[in-house]
């Protein structure tokens, strides 16, 4: 085994409602959402129409630029609908689905006997395209680009994350397979990110992949942390990337034939009834996992730093792995009892103005209150802190607001996607919301570059 | 807590949109947020947010100053009494020289906000903006680094200077490029230099109550000893640890300043690298002299290297100063630079330069002015690294 990558700047922060080890076999979903949403920069062109019927892998949606990588659906049934925000925006396809679920046959194949070509055209039929991710700007591969490596990372940092371990746990042939067309894809590596603690034989005994070790906090899981401390992106270079659970999606297609979207869901945070996993479908409603929430809950598809409110009534993210229940921040809060001069001892704080760092085994809950407002960048040190990259994030912030596109480019844009920031806006006294930052700077950089 | 909260809501109306005193809306909105931290939940990107905010950051490093001005009170009462020849002694009448201190220096303290504050909140209401909390931290420093017998005016006018050219026409608080407080202390130090300078400003020797100053009585500081080839009557290296000689009001005392160094280190609020370098800054110099000072025949340069630390507001400059999160360099690396040029500038003005007596406060703006240029070729190094990486790489 390769030596071990120690990653020393980050932080784990301690909360409340970690999932139980326990994978629950969820009822199959009634109805599914897929949201164009979940695509950044994406643009839908609608294929179905409210009434039709489809398979499992039938597609519901393309990249109109892109016409070949295609959206699928995960369940046979009946399009209810077309579901559109302002400026009739497609929000989302909503699926009535069938008790059985019907697949569209794409044949069991053998990577190896394949292609690069010819699999490349089975995952994008088969909708399984979008789970391959494409650095720089954190958006969906082209199939047309050839990428110099590929990067998964088997392991999960962000708070109250799916442990990894647990969900490959007896399915090493798929992830096998997945991992077989992948190395495929590139001429260069497909690198598999471990964590020091990880201990399932899936991952350590994978082949046909570059084992990379790391040691440390948050975000040393994060694949951007991991591309950066192996094989930096350096300009004109493209590296994809994708996840765990995706791999093993792709690597169902090649063993049965099937788009089968299943996913183990980690259902966390201090206000979850029951955090356990559940095994469900991506799109799937997060009722059908969380059960009642009182009023004054926010649900989160995705970790709390980086997912997305999705709210009580709301569907699974396509790229998600974990729902997080987070009690709602709405209140004013006095400054003497639970305000900014309170002793604050439930305050979850990185700074040492909180007695938080004294109390090392201590989890906190905390809500979504901003905890004070925007202001100017004052202090200094803060993100660096927590920053594993060998970039200087405030000035890439401050390059990307004042839209200086060669120097974001210079300062290593090109390096990070906006998950990388989420723990620098978390540090930040001034509040600055960093990952809208970046992902501003990326779609400028993006439109400029292509 | 609810029935302020409510009465808080019946005002608002009155301040806000269409209200009688729509104008002062964000003096409003300061004071309200003050109180209540707002219940604004996050909209995008991290649902969870740290517990830290800039005022109760603002509010570490006022709390950090509490030492020195505490101190700073009793010690003008005991210059003061000192000179009069009366409680000589230095645990002798404590109340009445903290009750006399207090009372030379609160009036300064409620200038600087008054004035300080009272400008942010025209130029905020004027600029539609909320009203940053910068200024608490300079309205304190101010009168911790103005001599005791400074005309009220004078704060006034230092304090406006230094809000409207320091930090307003910048953009305001964390924008600005040359430390607030300094500015208002350099403004009044090239103005009127014969107040914020010379032998007869630091000690308050009124004779009211119809007392006569002892005789030999000096108001000089230690350093305007040294610069008038006097070195050898400097305080004595205890005395000027803990502070007890003449100097602006709160910059006398090390030990007040270690003490609040100690906060804003435990807090992690002020760079512990910034405060080491200035200090390494200031011991490398120091040491240097020592090193030529007998050669040369110079008295001052001898002085051993702690002492010369000691003396003056070089330690009160580089826990307070020289460690403003926004006129320091930002990056690391930059911040090694910065804080060790302030040290080795600041001894080497103070020694060698007869017209000013302390080269803190130059020093420290002198690399106010220098840190952005420090981070530039700290951030082009990086840009180079990146470079050559991908030079590398094709």
């Amino acid at each position: 085994m390769s030596k071990t990558i120690r990653i020393r700047k980050g932080l784990d922060l301690r909360l409340k409602g970690e999932a139980e080890k326990v994978i629950v076999q969820a009822d199959p979903p009634g109805v599914v959402d897929i949201k164009p949403t979940d695509f950044h920069g994406l643009t839908p062109k609608v294929l179905v129409k409210p009434g039709q019927e489809v398979k499992a892998g039938m597609p519901l949606f393309r990249d109109k630029y892109n016409e070949r990588v295609l959206f699928a659906s995960p369940v046979s049934g009946e399009v209810a609908d077309v579901i559109r925000g302002e400026k009739r925006k497609v929000l989302a396809v909503r699926i009535i689905a069938d008790k059985e679920t019907k697949y569209q046959e794409f044949g069991p194949a053998d990577p190896a006997k394949m292609d690069r070509g010819a699999i490349i055209e089975r995952l994008l039929e088969s909708g399984c395209w979008p789970f391959i991710r494409q650095r720089p700007f954190d958006v969906v591969a082209d199939p047309a680009q050839e990428p110099r490596d590929i990067f998964i990372s088997a392991f999960d940092t962000r708070p109250l994350a799916a442990d990894l371990d647990l969900v490959v746990r007896n399915n090493g042939a798929e992830l096998q397979a997945g991992l077989d067309v992948l190395a495929k894809l590139t001429k260069g590596r497909v690198h598999l990110g471990l964590s020091d603690r990880t201990a399932a034989r899936e991952f350590l005994d994978a082949k046909n992949v570059q084992h990379d070790t790391f040691k440390g906090p948050h975000p040393a899981g994060n694949v951007g942390v991991q591309i950066h401390h192996t094989a930096p992106i350096n300009k004109g270079e493209v590296v994809w990337t994708t996840g765990v659970q995706d791999v093993m999606v792709i690597g169902r297609l090649f063993l049965t034939g099937h788009f089968d979207a299943t996913r183990t869901v980690a259902v966390t945070g201090s206000e979850a009834r029951n955090p356990k996993y559940h095994r469900t479908l991506i799109g799937a409603p997060v009722k059908d996992l969380i059960g009642d929430v009182e009023p004054g809950v926010r649900v989160v598809s995705g970790d709390p730093l980086s997912g997305s409110n999705v709210g009580v009534d709301g569907h699974l993210g396509f790229y998600d792995t974990q729902l997080t229940l987070l009690p709602e921040g709405d209140e004013p809060k006095f400054f003497l009892t639970d305000g900014w001069l309170s002793p604050g001892l439930n305050k979850l704080s990185a700074s040492h103005a909180y007695p938080s760092w004294l109390m090392p085994g201590k989890r906190y809950a905390p809500d979504t209150n901003q905890n004070g407002e925007e202001r100017a960048f004052v202090m200094s040190g803060q993100y660096e802190a927590v920053f594993p990259f060998d970039i200087y994030p405030v000035h890439l912030l401050k390059a990307i607001l004042v839209n200086d596109i060669e120097q974001m480019e210079n300062l290593g844009l090109l390096e990070v996607a906006p998950e990388d920031f989420a723990l620098c806006e978390f540090v930040c006294t001034s509040k600055i919301e960093s990952q809208a930052i970046v992902r501003e700077g990326l779609d400028v950089l993006k439109k400029e570059t292509t | 807590m609810k029935a302020l909260k409510k009465a808080l809501d019946n005002l608002r109306p009155t301040f806000s949109k269409g209200g009688k005193l729509e104008k002062l809306h964000w003096v409003w909105d300061a004071n309200e947020t003050f109180l209540f931290t707002p219940g604004h939940a996050t909209q995008r990107g991290a649902h969870i947010r740290d517990g830290i905010d800039l005022k109760r950051t603002m509010f570490m490093v006022i709390l950090a100053m509490v030492p020195c001005l505490l101190f700073g009170m009793w010690n003008v009462g005991h210059q003061h009494f000192l000179a009069l020849g009366e409680y000589t002694a230095l645990g002798e009448g404590f109340w009445q020289k903290f009750g006399f201190g207090a009372l030379k220096v609160l009036p300064i303290v409620v200038v600087s906000y008054a004035v300080g504050l009272g400008i942010e909140f025209v130029f905020c209401s004027i600029n539609k903006h909320p009203i940053q909390e910068g200024f608490l931290v300079s309205g304190m420093l101010i009168p911790l680094v103005m001599p005791v017998d400074v005309p009220l005016w004078m704060v006034a006018v230092g304090t406006a200077f230094a809000v409207v050219i320091g930090k307003e026409v910048f953009g305001g608080t964390g924008m600005n490029v040359l430390n607030v407080a300094l500015t208002a202390r350099a403004f009044l130090f090239f103005a009127y230099p014969t107040m914020m300078s010379g032998d007869k400003v630091w000690v308050n020797t009124s004779t009211a109550d119809g007392q006569a100053v002892v005789d030999g009585f000096s108001g000089a500081t230690s350093l305007g000893l040294a610069a008038t080839g006097n070195a050898g009557q400097v305080t004595s290296l205890m005395d000027s640890f803990w502070g007890f000689e003449a100097g602006s009001i709160g910059e006398t005392s090390a030990f007040a300043c270690l003490l609040g160094a100690a906060l804003l280190l435990f807090t992690g609020i002020g760079s512990w690298r910034i405060m080491f370098s200035v200090f390494l800054g200031g011991l490398t110099m120091a040491g240097i002299f020592n090193l030529v000072g007998p050669g040369l025949g110079n008295e001052y340069m001898q002085i051993p290297v702690l002492h010369q630390l000691m003396l003056g507001s070089f330690m009160f400059g580089l826990v307070f100063m020289a460690t403003d999160p926004v006129t320091a360099a930002q990056t690391d690396t930059g911040k090694w630079i910065y804080g060790f040029f302030i040290g080795l500038l600041a001894i080497l003005i103070r020694v060698v330069n007869p017209a000013y007596p302390e080269g803190m406060m130059l020093a420290i703006l002198f690399m106010n002015v220098m840190a952005p240029l420090i981070d530039h070729y700290v951030v082009q190094a990086n840009i180079k690294r990146r470079m050559k990486r991908a030079a590398l790489a094709a």
